[in-house]
């Protein structure tokens, strides 16, 4: 059977891609960022997953707000990055497991999520920053993956809740997938920033804090928020916090953190880092 | 539309009212992913304004590169980032023009959220 074997959750701001290209890994701004990964490469390099299910947000180059899913999920065999204007290299593509795709499709829509299912997807800086901090170098042996993209662009966004009933689901389909695979889950995005407004600029370091901690000892504190009070406390964007809750509820109720990092500020946000070990 | 809660600074909720009054202005910005439309935007801004549908005021928003009136217009962030990217604007270079900011007093800010 498929097993959980941990989670990831990291931001992926889009000029961590462009740091990468340059491969500013001791410059002084980027250095307390970057020195956070070995630890959960070195984890990663132990636990050795077969495949990664990424809960990531679209910044629109897959999605258009012609279709705007709430939840859509891909089933290819391979997903490809490209161009999203404004200048980080495009990187090549990746595997996929399009037939676990189908059977966590079939899983979650059966549990009553009703899921937009996508065989052609391409991923943006969202997946791929943080797959790229990861995994910096891709052989022929590299981990697959599943995209599975939630609407941050646009409101209504899926509350706290259902992320956290969708997650939950997610790791039950997971588990009951027959082949024996070990499977991470990575929830990327957040912490606190926002981009837009005369707020822009605003990072909740207390917040961020109490996140990193909480989504391991207690993710179920933030049941009853609305995406309105996640917005007031994470800041517009911020609101992608939700992406840490659908890893999170796809774990077992205990969990044990492997590595953690925090740093302010990347581009306009709170950097967050943390990887959990699922073992019971 | 579909937000009617507390107000919160300086925030704009991008709820279905904002995503159908800036539906032209967001397609416009979510072209700008290929490089043969960056460059007859910057060709001809006039026509490319035209081209899908800009209402007054946006077409103004874009020529004067006011973000705040961006958004206002419908504009979502995600997207207005592609628009100002060909300008060869950071966020940090947008943010410090909404908030009242120079960029360095913008990005002191930033890093004052980490004390």
């Amino acid at each position: 059977m498929a097993k959980i074997v941990g989670g990831i959750c990291t931001s992926h701001i889009p000029a961590i891609g462009n740091a990468i290209a340059k491969e500013m890994f001791e410059d002084p701004y980027w250095k307390p960022f970057f020195d956070g990964y070995p630890p959960v490469r070195n984890w990663l390099d132990e636990v050795k997953p077969d495949v990664a299910v990424v809960v990531y947000n679209d910044h629109g180059l897959n999605f258009f707000l012609d279709k705007m899913p709430t939840f859509s999920i891909g089933a290819a065999p391979e997903y490809k990055n490209d161009d999203e204007g404004w200048g980080i290299p495009t990187i090549p593509p990746f595997p996929g497991d399009p037939k676990l795709s189908w059977h966590i499709i079939n899983e979650l829509v059966k549990d009553e999520f009703d899921i937009c299912s996508c065989q052609e997807m391409l991923v943006d800086h969202g997946f791929t920053v943080p797959m790229s901090l990861l995994w910096p170098e891709r052989g022929e042996d590299q981990i697959k993956t599943i995209p599975f993209c939630v609407n941050t662009v646009q409101h209504p966004i899926a509350s706290p809740k259902r992320c956290l009933d969708i997650g939950k689901s997610l790791g039950k389909a997971i588990e009951s997938y027959p082949e024996d695979l070990k499977v991470v889950i990575l929830g990327t995005g957040g912490l606190s920033h926002q981009l837009d407004g005369e707020r822009a600029g605003f990072i909740n370091k207390e917040f961020d804090l109490e996140c990193m901690e909480k989504i391991i000892s207690d993710p179920y504190h933030y049941k009853d928020m609305s995406i309105h009070e996640l917005v007031r406390l994470a800041g517009a964007q911020g609101a992608e916090f939700i992406l840490w809750l659908i890893m999170r509820a796809a774990m077992g109720e205990t969990v044990t953190k492997v590595h953690s990092n925090y740093h302010i500020p990347i581009s306009n946000t709170g950097a967050g880092l943390l990887c959990i070990d699922n073992a019971a | 539309m579909t937000h009617t809660q507390e107000p919160i600074f300086g925030t704009t909720f991008f709820d279905g009212e904002m995503a159908m009054k800036g539906y032209g202005l967001n397609k416009m910005c979510y072209s700008f992913n290929k490089a043969e439309n960056r460059e007859a935007f910057l060709k001809d801004e006039e026509a490319y304004y035209e081209k899908y549908g800009l209402s007054e005021a946006q077409k103004e928003a874009c020529r004067k590169r006011i973000a705040l009136d961006l958004i206002a217009e419908g504009g979502n962030i995600y997207y207005l980032a592609k628009f100002t990217g060909i300008l060869g604007l950071s966020v940090q270079d947008v943010g410090a023009q909404m908030t009242g900011k120079t960029v360095e007093e913008f990005k002191q800010m930033l890093l004052d959220a980490g004390k």
